[in-house]
């Protein structure tokens, strides 16, 4: 059981998927201007990863191993779709600011990543602790970046206003920068470095 | 079981797509009239920011504040009405269809407010954009617009729908006559002055697009717009 623990905690933290193995790194700078739409998009990749994870390690040792990628792509591709669509049906505002990125998970390295190194040699429910752990680890960065994107670059946290008016009449400006997505990989870049002086276990010699 | 021979294989990827598009499909069935209805509240929304109506309630808000919606041909006659209760609008796809439509019926709403809005439709860069104008009582100045795109590049020409900006810019200015009808484009590069709003830079493309759709829109819209400076047709409630 302790090992299930293990599996569904070490992608958020020691084996984070954005700040450790560095994948889904496109998504992460284009959906976090604003904390609404990074906790989404989140969402979005957990229940994706989560689930096709699950689906790939049921089907581990019916899928003939010549079209185990093309399988794994059809079960992914299944998922985002019906992720895509619920979204327009039930939150259609998120749907249209999220555009295409949600179609792009699809592309998402993480998914595909962890259904191969994971999914496909282990059993159901331990490759979905794995696949949520992964999304869970994805969706945190994507949350932190966009927390402070949002607060810097327009003085709010989920569309309210945060930083008092007071203290814009003091000459105080948003930062336009934050908006765009080099600022992004900077953050990105600020918490890589963060985590790395914390784990030692990261640093090259 | 070989799970690696050939016939295993086809018959696999067989099944195995069969009811991937058998999930699909059923989802895409089942969500499609909530889907449906999220498109028209966001194309009715739109229509409500050029008219400058606001609410919380946005179908309750069309009903009441609208005060006709019609269709009328080239020739600036009417030839239709569209029905208030249920919200009917012209979306994308039907305006698309009027753009080749031998015959057109394109929409006009008048809201109470005097405000009558006038949607425009045509290719942008990546994909389609689409607006509403609101013209005042004169039929000529504009009082708010709204524009929204398919897939503009973020940041340059997705600027028509989330500049806040742009769209001041429209207000104000005024429809003209003759050939040219409205321009996006530089002061320098403008034949009109009353006529157009600056392009945005970097976003050379999608700003003559705009123009262009605009133009074509407004063409259509020449002979009602002309005709209609009174409004004869108010409807006496």
């Amino acid at each position: 059981m302790s090992n299930i623990k293990e599996t569904f905690l070490n992608p958020i933290f020691k084996g984070n998927p954005i700040s450790v193995l560095v994948l889904g790194i496109c998504s992460s700078l284009a959906v976090t201007v604003q904390l609404k739409g990074a906790f989404v998009m989140g969402l979005s990749v957990i229940i994706v990863t989560g689930i096709s994870s699950l689906i790939c390690s049921l089907l581990r040792n019916t899928i003939p191993n010549r079209i185990r990628i093309i399988v794994q792509l059809v079960v992914v591709a299944m998922m985002v779709i019906l992720v895509d669509q619920v979204l327009k049906a039930y939150a259609y505002s998120v749907s249209k600011t999220l555009s295409v990125y949600i179609g792009l998970i699809i592309t998402n390295c993480i998914v595909m990543g962890r259904i191969e190194a994971f999914a496909l040699g282990n059993k159901p429910f331990a490759s979905l602790m794995d696949g949520l752990g992964n999304g869970l680890g994805y969706a945190m960065i994507l949350v932190i970046v966009a927390f402070f994107r949002e607060l810097l670059g327009s003085g709010t946290l989920f569309g309210f206003q945060v930083i008092p008016q007071t203290v814009y009449d003091f000459g105080y400006m948003n930062n336009g920068l934050m908006i765009l997505p080099p600022m992004a990989l900077i953050l990105l870049g600020c918490i890589i470095w963060v985590q790395r002086s914390i784990q030692k276990d990261l640093q090259e010699k | 079981m070989n799970t690696n021979s050939n016939t295993y294989t086809v018959i696999y990827s067989i099944i195995l797509v069969v009811i991937v598009a058998a999930v699909l499909a059923f989802a895409a069935m089942f969500l499609k009239p909530t889907q449906d209805a999220n498109v028209k509240k966001d194309t009715i929304g739109q229509i409500l920011t050029a008219a400058t109506v606001q609410g919380e309630d946005i179908l309750g808000t069309y009903q009441k504040e609208i005060e006709a919606a019609i269709l009328v041909d080239m020739n600036g006659n009417k030839v239709g009405d569209l029905d208030i209760a249920s919200c009917e609008v012209y979306d994308n796809a039907a305006l698309k269809r009027q753009i080749a439509a031998e015959q057109k019926a394109l929409p006009v709403y008048i809201f109470k407010n005097g405000i009558t809005v006038v949607p425009c439709y045509g290719a942008g860069l990546w994909g389609p954009i689409w607006g509403y104008v609101g013209l005042e009582g004169d039929l000529k100045t504009i009082k708010a617009v709204c524009f929204g795109h398919k897939g503009e590049t973020p940041g340059l020409g997705a600027k028509i729908s989330d500049e806040p900006s742009f769209a001041e810019a429209f207000v104000g200015q005024q429809v003209g006559s003759g050939d040219i009808l409205f321009e996006v484009a530089k002061p320098a590069n403008r034949e009109t002055e009353k006529n157009g709003v600056d392009a945005i830079s970097g976003a050379t493309i999608t700003s003559q697009a705009l123009g262009k759709t605009l133009n074509q829109w407004f063409g259509f819209y020449q002979n009602y717009l002309a005709k209609n400076v009174e409004p004869v047709n108010t409807v006496e409630e």
